[in-house]
């Protein structure tokens, strides 16, 4: 090519971190997948519980980071998607692995009518009113009699036993589920991010009116996302209540556990990036690990990391990273090349 | 006749209600700002209500005199040091921050005066109660909170429409850049604003306390009710959020007579169809 001639730029999405990134994650994987046959069943219990904080942060991300809905009451879906597991492994005789699918269905069949509602209010208000819908799931459940009332359930050992005959069997079982939901929600959301409504997603992060003078019907996309994660969340919740195997309304919906806790992996992490929540997952289970003997305290703690955060730092600690050195693992936006 | 004493109770319950929702309803007029620990911070106000009395041994409702300005100088100083810096055009700063700060107070509450249940004891007044007519029995506590949340919603509606305070206020909430090149300072208006707010959150904090048992998990629920009442009353009225308070206190009497478990839920079903039927409140002012 002759020197001078200025040709079209070129487009390119993934740099050579991003593949080095991609490859590592895909060896962590294979190696994470095989834990049943190299970890402790505490590393195993660790793992999954990591793989489920991980699936929950990644799914509020994508609700608020992306859509500005700033929902407080997901444990709504989890509490939902934990008792419909319940109900269809107990009192229905489905195989428990069968009911988390079934248990984001019916969620994203209930969200349709509780997403009409709550759409209904604006920014901090919707928050406070998916809330509201939270506690009336609790209270509501905490009724029913057939599935313990206000004091719970547990689910009976043929059922446990119908997943595997040996508790090493259940374990890996139930681990793997873990695995495939923590990893498949971040890729799901990768995959989304990078389609047409991810486009459309970064678009109404970046500014709602000129996304939708560019034609991008706002309320439309919201709701497809909102019903989306909270289908997901529940499949999350019914696999949590599956690995502790005892469900209540308080522990089902509650907001701590299922909510805050969340929110503060994900705003120290970065809110509204892909890296974000992974790397604010692994804060959370690393400061749990140091300070949780300290209770109250380490909740204090994380409160105030999750205020300092978001007075000096709003973009998070991946935000700090990603601006310092430009680095992008997940990448969803395009950079542009000039050849020639 | 159980129905009628059920429906009247309410009533006034409602009015308890209807101070938790005031101060929410004021800082969200003023500076659109929704404080997810407002409900942690009428339980920090029942708590120094509790702190006063057992150190002072005063009667519960002159710990108010303690309270009041104790509350309003959280409420002032917060909002200069913290939550003035995450107001902008971006809501989720204030909510997160408000959030961590919830959390912050439930489990600072939690460590200083474990998880037992409190009370404020008022002596005589807590009995005290007359017949009107035949069968329904008011209390005077509740009569007594039911006549002070008039009180203040009465004096939050004299500020804010008669007063220079209430001026700078309304001057704030339609527009803040204006306001500032008027001579305004925001974070000194938002700051007042937030010190009145928690005042009102002082007197509903005492008020609760001498009711009934409190610990530190009471919050969040406080504020689901005063964010219920704000929503039937109405964005924006002040009047509304005793409209509000009242209709969810009868909702939930009469939710507790059919089943005491659905006193609660009873209430929430009665926001969601207002939510349903009329979104804008029963009294809207304000554009949400």
């Amino acid at each position: 090519m002759s020197e001078g001639v200025a040709t079209a730029p070129t487009f390119t999405r993934s740099t050579t971190l991003s593949r080095v990134a991609g490859v590592l994650a895909l060896i962590l994987l294979a190696v994470l997948a095989a834990a049943p046959w190299w970890g402790s069943r505490a590393e195993l219990h660790l793992f999954g519980e990591f793989a489920t904080y991980l699936a929950l942060a990644v799914l509020w991300n994508l609700l608020a980071g992306y859509t500005g809905l700033v929902s407080v009451g997901q444990q709504a879906f989890v509490g939902l998607g934990g008792y419909v597991l319940f109900t269809f492994a107990q009192n229905l005789g489905v195989p428990p692995l069968l009911s988390i699918p079934i248990a984001g269905v019916i969620a994203g069949l209930a969200a349709v009518p509780v997403g009409l509602l709550v759409f209904r209010l604006q920014g901090a208000y919707f928050a406070i009113g998916t809330w509201v819908v939270a506690e009336v799931f609790r209270l509501g459940f905490a009724q029913i009699a057939v599935l313990g009332g206000g004091s719970g359930t547990s689910l009976t050992t043929d059922i446990v036993k119908s997943i595997s005959e040996t508790r090493d069997g259940r374990e890996a079982m139930v681990y793997w589920v873990s695995l495939a939901l923590g990893a498949g929600s971040v890729g799901v959301v990768y995959a989304l991010l990078r389609s047409r409504i991810g486009l459309a997603l970064t678009a109404i992060r970046d500014g709602e009116i000129a996304s939708s003078s560019l034609g991008i019907n706002i309320v439309q996309v919201k709701f497809l996302v909102y019903v989306l994660v909270a289908a997901v969340t529940a499949m999350v919740g019914a696999l949590i209540f599956l690995q502790k195997l005892r469900i209540s309304p308080d522990a089902a919906f509650s907001v701590n556990d299922w909510t805050a806790f969340v929110i503060f992996i994900v705003v120290i992490g970065g809110i509204g990036t892909i890296e974000g929540p992974i790397l604010g997952t692994i804060v959370y289970f690393l400061l749990r690990y140091w300070l949780a003997d300290y209770g109250t305290v380490y909740y204090m703690i994380l409160g105030a990391l999750a205020i300092v955060i978001m007075l000096f730092a709003p973009q998070g600690i991946w935000g700090l990273v990603a601006r310092r050195f430009g680095w992008s693992l997940f990448p969803v936006g395009y950079r542009m090349h000039w050849t020639g | 006749m159980e129905w009628v004493n059920a429906v009247v109770q309410g009533i006034l319950v409602g009015g308890l209600y209807a101070l938790f929702a005031a101060g929410l309803s004021l800082i969200f007029g003023v500076m659109r700002l929704v404080n997810i620990a407002h409900g942690d911070f009428i339980v920090l106000a029942a708590y120094i209500g509790w702190g006063v009395v057992q150190m002072l041994g005063l009667h519960p409702l002159a710990a108010l005199i303690i309270v009041v300005p104790a509350m309003a100088a959280i409420g002032y100083s917060l909002q200069r040091l913290i939550l003035n810096r995450t107001l902008g055009a971006d809501l989720l700063p204030p909510l997160l921050v408000t959030f961590g700060l919830s959390v912050i107070l439930q489990n600072g509450l939690l460590q200083v005066f474990t998880a037992d249940s409190r009370k404020l004891n008022a002596g005589l007044l807590e009995t005290a109660s007359f017949t009107v007519p035949p069968g329904i029995s008011i209390g005077t506590l509740p009569l007594l909170m039911f006549a002070t949340a008039i009180a203040v919603i009465a004096a939050l509606q004299y500020i804010f429409y008669r007063t220079g305070a209430g001026r700078a206020f309304r001057a704030v909430s339609d527009d803040r850049e204006i306001a500032q090149l008027m001579g305004l300072d925001n974070g000194h208006v938002n700051a007042m604003a937030m010190a009145l707010c928690l005042a009102v959150v002082g007197i509903a904090g005492v008020f609760l306390a001498i009711r009934a048992n409190f610990d530190p998990s009471f919050g969040p629920s406080r504020l689901i009710y005063g964010f219920e009442a704000v929503i039937i009353g109405g964005l924006g009225s002040l009047w509304g959020t005793l409209a509000g308070g009242i209709l969810l206190g009868v909702s939930q009497g009469l939710g507790a007579e059919i089943n005491p478990g659905w006193q609660q839920l009873a209430g929430h079903i009665a926001f969601l169809i207002v939510l349903a039927v009329r979104p804008r409140g029963l009294f809207p002012r304000i554009e949400g």
